[in-house]
């Protein structure tokens, strides 16, 4: 098998990276202020705006079950452009510290572990090796449409390790 | 998307084409006389013809030139505009859409109406000879023309096509075409693509001028045309040669106006088809804009230049008028909602055995694209609905003093920012009995509760209701009246129903002029900021703290002797912060409901653009969109009837137990 490489943007979710292709980041920005949605899940709790459109600002984080700290002067937005139903939509991601685009080779992937994750394997994609440090590629499908529940999984560690 | 599939453009256009005959011959079956009517039938079919031909529908060409001949007859007063002639193109209107469609269509079916057709227009007494076709030449003698004509140089690059006009002059009768070269450039100046020819026809025809007229209708606005009679039906050659030798100028210099000579070539060209996307793509800039606008004026209020404020005033007002004239634009006439509907009444009185009488009113008023497109599901349910419960048999009737035909009246009219359609029908009025007998039965309403009449009658739009003793095959199948309401509500528009017994019952939707622009209240709640929309709010009052404080048990305002519930949005949306000193209330209307909203402060007055929310907030309810501020923050616009709901549903539990 060939290198085959995928481009990817790397950013830090409470210490843990993750790692989303490249190909669907439209932009990465500077906080902007936010507008709470009543009544909206906590994963999805705040709409902003992005060049004159209202898009949804998601938190990775509570899909992951981290904790949800206050901003720092790293942490920036990440806007994607990702199917919702269908409707190809812009989505905010927040990201606790955007880092570089890297490539990703498929060899240094492989399908998460059944055991050994405190997070719902079906949220993660692939992990990737790199300098003995690992990557999470989310399966932002999975996410999306489980609006950030992680119910399914009942984990005793709620609080992150690090 | 393009946007610019020709296919498609021409589907739109023999939409319309089809819409405007059938319109002309609903008309027609009144007033058969009425040339004007004659006249925009012919003209409607043959434009029909001629751009099927153009864009490549050959069999609806081929099918419409029968229909269209039918009626070139007509128009000569050779066949009277007969019942059932007319009957016969109504009949073929559904074929030639399924034809202009694409659809599949049985050869059969089309050879039918042909026949039947032609059997109409035989019956007409009109000589057999010239039934065929009246293109052919029939006699031998008429009157010889002149015709000179020249094409824009353009004209090929924009697909006109100069060869089968000269068919189509062909086929008028005896022809002889000269070409005139004397505009064609040195060869070195030659663009392939520009036309420089131009025409001169010498046309020996028994038809008259309107039928040379009409071979030029569809090119008739940028050409040269210029039509003389010979005194002489001579078509010698040598009026040819003297015709060509004779030191005239070219055509192309000396324009005739056509159209000016002749009435019955309307003036066309004046409006452009656009795809309706590429307006909301336009309106969504003009969203844009105005925000733009409004964060500049907000700096330049704070500025000294006076040179910066003053151009933030000039696009101030540019803005503004923008913004108005993108409104404008995207409005159509109501006509194209109820020009369908003659059709339907016609249809409906075949399936009912009833007589009905259709009244159109305000077909003028304008109402934005989109609701229109929305409006014609609920309106056929309700205009059905009228024909089908409302109405009743010519019998009845006359045994209840009324005329035979029963009356269908549909109304529009503006009223501020909404437009008021009313359907009304003169027949026997809702039977209160019988639906609170359905209510109770379906458990909509406890046996022997107290409701007021308007109550009563709005159950009919109640899910799980339908009135129909037997369920007939024109109502009481696919959609409900609880559908109707939904989308009209989801149009933000609120619907109504009044009825007397034996009178009849009159059903009115208030619709708002477009869905993309929208007038609200702004208001603060905590820290965020929320738009209520105008057409619902009724006034505004304080909340005093001596209420507030014993309003903890009971949240209710009395308001001119009257109760109003109260919802406290702090509270519903859980803002988690302390309220203001001087809260005020915002009483909403829904229709029904009067319902007060506390909020922290009222901000005044906003006219914005809506924007919708993703599907993750879509399922909340409370919001039925969002909208950018002048300084770039993103206020919420609350959704009352939706908002109302949820208030009523946390309060059942206190109202059971009280």
């Amino acid at each position: 098998m060939t290198q085959h490489a995928i481009e990817a943007l790397t950013f830090d979710l409470q210490g843990e990276t993750f790692a989303l292709e490249a190909s669907l980041v439209r932009e990465v920005l500077d906080l902007l202020p936010e507008t709470e949605v009543p009544g909206a899940p906590p994963f999805v709790s705040a709409v902003i705006n992005f060049r004159g459109r209202i898009i949804p600002l998601v938190d990775l984080r509570l899909a992951f079950e981290m904790a949800c700290g206050d901003p720092t002067i790293d942490t920036r937005i990440v806007v994607i452009e990702h199917p919702l139903d269908g409707e190809p939509t812009l989505i905010g991601l927040r990201a606790d510290k955007v880092h570089e685009v890297t490539s990703i080779t498929q060899e240094s992937t492989e399908d998460a572990p059944r055991i050994g994750l405190r997070w719902r394997t079906d949220f993660i994609r692939r992990l990737a090796r790199r300098d003995g440090d690992l990557i999470v590629i989310p399966d932002l499908d999975q996410i999306f449409a489980a609006r950030g529940q992680t119910a399914s999984v009942t984990s005793l560690h709620s609080t992150p390790t690090r | 998307m393009s946007g610019l599939d020709p296919t498609e453009t021409f589907r739109q256009e023999a939409q319309e084409l089809l819409e405007q005959v059938e319109k002309g011959l609903l008309d027609l079956a009144h007033r058969p006389e009425d040339r004007d009517l004659i006249d925009a039938v012919f003209r409607g079919l043959h434009t029909l013809k001629g751009s099927g031909a153009m864009f490549g529908f050959d069999a609806l060409a081929a099918f419409t030139h029968h229909c269209e001949t039918a009626f070139d007859r007509v128009r000569k007063g050779e066949v009277p505009a007969s019942k059932r002639l007319i009957a016969c193109v109504l009949a073929a209107q559904d074929h030639m859409r399924a034809l202009a469609e694409g659809r599949p269509v049985e050869p059969a079916v089309g050879k039918a109406l042909l026949a039947d057709l032609h059997a109409a227009v035989e019956g007409g007494d009109a000589p057999a000879a010239a039934l065929a076709d009246p293109a052919a030449p029939v006699a031998p003698v008429g009157k010889t023309w002149k015709i000179r004509f020249s094409l824009p140089t353009d004209a090929l690059v924009n697909g006109a096509r100069p060869l089968p006009l000269l068919d189509e002059l062909r086929g008028l009768g005896d022809c002889r075409v000269q070409v005139l070269t004397d505009d064609v450039p040195a060869l070195g100046d030659l663009v392939p693509t520009e036309c420089h020819l131009a025409w001169e026809v010498l046309l020996t025809t028994t038809h008259g001028r309107d039928a040379i007229d009409d071979v030029f209708i569809f090119v008739i606005d940028d050409m040269t045309l210029e039509v003389e009679e010979l005194i002489e039906a001579s078509t010698d050659n040598a009026a040819l040669e003297g015709a060509t030798k004779a030191p005239s100028a070219p055509p192309s210099e000396k324009p005739v106006e056509a159209a000016a000579q002749d009435s019955r070539a309307v003036k066309t060209g004046e409006t452009v088809r656009v795809p309706a996307e590429r307006l909301d793509e336009m309106m969504d800039r003009v969203g844009e804009l105005v925000i733009a606008q409004s964060r500049l004026r907000q700096l330049a209020s704070s500025s000294l230049d006076t040179a910066l404020r003053a151009v933030a005033e000039e696009i101030e007002r540019l803005a503004a008028e923008m913004r108005d004239t993108m409104m404008v634009v995207r409005m159509v006439p109501v006509i194209q909602l109820f020009a369908r509907f003659r059709r339907l009444i016609h249809d409906l009185q075949n399936d009912t055995g009833k007589k009905i009488q259709l009244q159109i009113e305000g077909e003028t008023t304008e109402l934005d694209k989109t609701v229109i497109e929305r409006l014609a599901d609920p309106l056929v349910h309700l205009v059905r609905n009228a024909a089908d419960h409302g109405l009743e048999t010519p019998e009845e009737r006359a045994a209840a003093g009324k005329p035979e035909a029963g009356i269908i009246r549909l109304s529009a009219r503006q009223s501020g920012a909404e437009v008021l359609i009313t359907i009304a029908d003169d027949g026997r009025g809702v039977d209160r009995d019988r639906v609170r007998a359905k209510a109770e039965e379906n458990g909509l309403i406890a046996p022997g509760q107290v409701l007021t009449d308007n109550e009563l009658l709005n159950l009919i739009f109640a899910p799980g209701f339908s009135t129909a003793a037997t369920i007939t095959n024109l109502s009481g199948r696919g959609v409900g009246m609880d559908v109707v309401k939904k989308t009209i509500e989801g149009l933000r528009g609120a619907l109504d129903i009044t009825s007397n017994p034996g009178e009849g019952s009159v059903v009115s939707l208030r619709i708002p002029l477009t869905l993309a622009i929208i007038d609200g209240l702004l208001v603060r709640v905590g820290t965020s900021r929320f738009v209520i929309p105008l057409a619902n709010v009724e006034e505004c009052v304080e909340l005093s703290p001596a209420q507030d404080l014993r309003s903890t048990g009971r949240s209710l305002i009395t308001l001119r002797d009257e109760l109003v519930p109260f919802l406290r949005l702090r509270e519903q949306f859980n803002t988690g912060s302390a309220p203001d000193p001087h809260q005020k209330i915002v009483v909403v209307s829904t229709g029904q409901d009067r319902v007060g909203l506390v909020v922290d402060q009222i901000l005044g007055d906003h006219q914005t653009v809506i924007k919708p929310l993703s599907s993750f907030h879509a399922d909340i309810g409370a919001f039925s969109g969002a909208t950018i501020l002048g300084d770039g923050g993103v206020a919420l616009i609350l959704d009352i009837p939706a908002l109302v709901q949820l208030g009523q549903r946390h309060d059942a539990p206190m109202r059971v137990a009280g």
